[in-house]
């Protein structure tokens, strides 16, 4: 029995969509999560993965079948149909990836407002005296939703090829950033020579540290260990051996390493 | 009287040329001349980008920097970043292939301005050889293609400023490309010919010069402005005089996001020849073809801050940018199913140029995906300037406009030298080359996902294995220039004889003689009809007609 083409492609399609899903489900390309931003981070890769998986298992099978299906054999001269055109099918496939892409542009942006980037950034919340612009990426949403006293405010100052991080309240300088976990900690960043970028990958955050224009971010680790700190926009020769770690402790953890580096003055 | 007027001719002089491979090292103001100098030159540029790309790889094998010193590995990355694009990509898909078939495209007999053409030429080689000299003076540029200050305004002057004005003059030669590209295409064509007909290679080409044009000129300010400030210490965009870095970067990529569809864009016109011809099919959905090359244009003009989601940009320009680079997706996506309903019902033969088209597919889907994700803020801000980005950026213009050139010698290649090129080791060229291309650059989205940052001659050990993985896929990929170089030359000399139309094409520039005599044809021009006619059924041909295609379609 004949079965009907549309049926076919019915059934493919599904197929197609079930196993994107599945990819997107189940293969994992990412490091750990070990801040709030990485959960939702995690969840617009895994919906991108997935829409991904299925156009490009799609588009390659139409491919491989097309040419399988439509050889030329050594024997035949000739053309194939003269078709030029299909109005109602490409008006189909005009829309469509303009459904997809508009659905993709509203969900990330949901996933930047969740993470606290659509806040405009006209002022300093830290340093209310200063009146230098910041400027900044994601975080500043967990500023105005927490009390000011809980955010832990560090300074970081990027140089080749280092970085140094300056903790005011206890008036500790490190080259290694000690966060304690489930605690907003905001860094305010400056750098003494070229572009620098802070880069944590199990945070899934980075931001640029420009010289002359101070930068700020804003993150909550949540899974205590060791994570490196990376450098991720070329600054010298040894721009790759620019790196430093951060360590999350468990708060009361934290407040050791802090009262035992605190200087009294 | 007949006589005087045919002396008064636009093209060259046949007495001042010289005649035979000669003419291809003088100063031919012949377009079919200029665009395999182009294409030859462009060639030897990527064989020097090639051998700086393999130094990266082999850096790379290893997790420290053990096979070249530090700044030596950033000249490195420097000079194959730009030699890559401005003398390989950008000359070729537009310089080589614009200028051999344009004219032919329009039914004309040359560009519109013949020697502005070969000035436009003739300013790659000095422009590439002083980019290159420059390693051997001082050391050349360090601070990547992209030179953002203040690193290009503190690291040495010399190897910096030579690599601006080897930018500037490529740059040049690209705008007096551009313009004479709309200038042929909108003035030289044949009367009766209407924009609407003319091969799609003639859209994508417009298309790409209103690119050159609206944009180059703003790289080219940038760069005299950044000189500015290493040479004479101004402070335009270096902080500690009171610049702005970046407002550098704004202007900067104003120029080179547009750059990437001045590289791809022309691949998109080439595939559109390609793939009708061996499919026997005419080109699927033409009108929105062209529609969609105009949307790529006017949206590539307005996502250039796409780059710059970390450099502290305000939320709103994130989200206009985001929107308008997602958007690009739509146009891109139109041209993909095209190609698909084009093979699809065809007689597709198997041939070289088909499969590396259809390599370009794969591999260019796969570059569009991981681009509509990098335009999503949130996903841009872990994976900006990581492998991920170098990933998604080769799968673009190597697996792109890389891949499409290569299709496009195979498919042209009797035209230029009236031989066959060997359809086995083509193929071979095809395979081997997918294989390396994925091998390398597929794990790097890994890579970058993990950790990985680009540009960095040392790295976190556990990156080593994927690194060798990917230098292996890389070393395939320069093995596999060797059977196409020993194809070329080879069948230069003793290659099957082509004939007029091997392909039994119906573009015009197969219906004059392989290669075609110095004014394109040797008595009147043909008229430039129809040039995705296939199938058409034999009872709707004028059995009377006399032109190769028509014959051919009537199968007599």
């Amino acid at each position: 029995m004949q079965i009907p083409s549309t049926i076919l492609t019915l059934v493919l399609g599904m197929v197609l969509v079930i196993g994107g899903l599945w990819i997107g489900q189940t293969i994992n390309f990412l490091p750990t999560e070990a801040s709030l931003n990485a959960l939702i981070y995690d969840q617009l890769f895994r919906v991108l993965f997935t829409i991904g998986a299925i156009l490009f298992v799609g588009i390659v099978g139409l491919l491989v079948f097309s040419l399988i299906r439509f050889r030329r054999k050594n024997n035949y001269i000739g053309d194939g149909v003269a078709i030029e055109g299909n109005l109602p099918l490409e008006i189909f496939w005009t829309a469509v990836p303009a459904v997809v892409v508009l659905f993709v542009g509203l969900y990330s942006y949901d996933i930047y407002d969740r993470m606290g980037g659509i806040v405009p950034l006209a002022h300093d919340h830290v340093n209310e005296t200063q009146e230098q612009k910041i400027w900044g990426g994601v975080g500043s949403r967990s500023i105005d939703s927490e009390t000011v006293s809980n955010v832990l405010s560090i300074e970081v100052t990027a140089m080749q090829f280092a970085f140094l991080f300056h903790y005011p309240d206890g008036n500790i300088t490190t080259g290694e950033l000690h966060v304690p976990a489930d605690r907003t900690i905001t860094l305010r960043m400056e750098s003494k020579d070229v572009i620098h970028a802070f880069w944590v990958p199990e945070f899934r955050l980075k931001q640029d540290i420009i010289p002359g224009q101070p930068t700020q971010l804003s993150f909550t680790a949540t899974r205590p260990g060791r994570y490196p700190i990376v450098c991720a926009e070329l600054c010298g020769p040894y721009h790759g051996s620019m790196r430093s770690a951060v360590v999350v402790e468990e708060p009361d953890a934290w407040q050791s390493w802090f009262s035992s580096n605190t200087k009294l003055t | 009287m007949t006589a005087t007027i045919a002396s008064r001719g636009t093209g060259p002089r046949p007495r001042l040329q010289p005649t035979g491979w000669l003419r291809y090292f003088s100063f031919s103001v012949d377009h079919k001349v200029i665009g395999l100098q182009y294409l030859v030159c462009g060639f030897v540029f990527y064989l020097v980008g090639g051998a700086l790309a393999g130094a990266i790889r082999t850096e790379l094998i290893s997790p420290v920097a053990d096979f070249m010193a530090r700044d030596v590995y950033n000249q490195v990355l420097t000079l194959h970043g730009t030699v890559m694009i401005f003398l390989w990509i950008v000359p070729v898909v537009n310089g080589a292939f614009g200028n051999y078939l344009i004219p032919f495209y329009v039914g004309a007999r040359d560009m519109a301005f013949p020697r502005l053409n070969a000035v436009a030429f003739w300013l790659i080689p000095p422009a590439g050889l002083l980019l290159v000299a420059s390693y051997f003076i001082t050391g050349a540029a360090q601070s990547g293609w992209t030179a953002y200050p203040p690193l290009s305004v503190t690291t040495p002057a010399t190897g910096q400023i030579i690599w601006i004005l080897s930018v500037l003059l490529l740059g040049g030669s690209s705008i007096f490309g551009g313009i004479n590209f709309i200038a042929t295409i909108l003035k030289l064509r044949q009367p009766g010919l209407k924009l609407m007909q003319m091969p799609m290679y003639c859209w994508a080409m417009l298309g790409t010069s209103i690119l050159v044009i609206a944009s180059t000129p703003v790289l080219a300010g940038t760069l005299v402005l950044l000189s500015f400030d290493i040479v004479a210490h101004t402070g335009f965009f270096n902080p500690a005089l009171g610049g702005n870095v970046v407002v550098y970067q704004h202007l900067f990529w104003f120029y080179s996001h547009p750059a990437v569809y001045i590289m791809v864009l022309p691949a998109f016109g080439l595939v559109s020849e390609i793939l009708p011809v061996h499919a026997r099919k005419p080109l699927f959905g033409y009108v929105t073809m062209v529609y969609s090359i105009m949307g790529i244009v006017v949206l590539g003009l307005i996502v250039w801050a796409h780059h710059m989601f970390t450099s502290g940009t305000p939320p709103w320009m994130r989200l206009f940018f985001t929107i308008a680079t997602t958007f690009i997706a739509v146009p891109t996506g139109i041209k993909f199913f095209n190609w698909l309903a084009t093979l699809w019902g065809g007689r597709i033969s198997l041939n070289s140029a088909v499969l590396f088209s259809c390599g370009f597919i794969v591999n260019f889907v796969l570059g569009g995906i991981t681009g509509v994700a990098l335009a999503q803020v949130p996903f841009d801000i872990h994976v900006h300037d990581t492998y991920f980005v170098v990933a998604h950026f080769h799968y673009i213009v190597f697996g792109g406009s890389v891949f499409i050139i290569f299709a496009s010698v195979y498919h042209w290649y009797p035209k230029f030298t009236g031989r066959m090129l060997n359809e086995d080791l083509g193929r071979f060229h095809c395979m081997l080359t997918f294989i390396g291309f994925n091998l390398c650059f597929g794990p790097q989205h890994w890579l970058g996902l993990n950790g990985m940052p680009r540009r960095v001659s040392e790295y976190d050990p556990q990156f080593t294995l994927i690194n060798q993985i990917s230098s292996v896929g890389a070393l395939l990929m320069a093995i596999s220039t060797l059977p196409f170089l020993w194809n070329v030359i080879q069948s230069a000399i003793s290659g099957k004889i082509a004939g007029d139309n091997p392909w039994n094409a119906l573009t015009p520039e197969w219906l004059t003689s392989s290669p075609p005599p110095v004014q394109n044809w040797a008595g009147e021009t043909p008229l430039v009809e129809e040039p995705y006619g296939y199938g058409v059924p034999i009872n709707a041909i004028d059995l009377s007609a006399t032109s190769g295609r028509d014959l051919w379609r009537s199968g007599k």
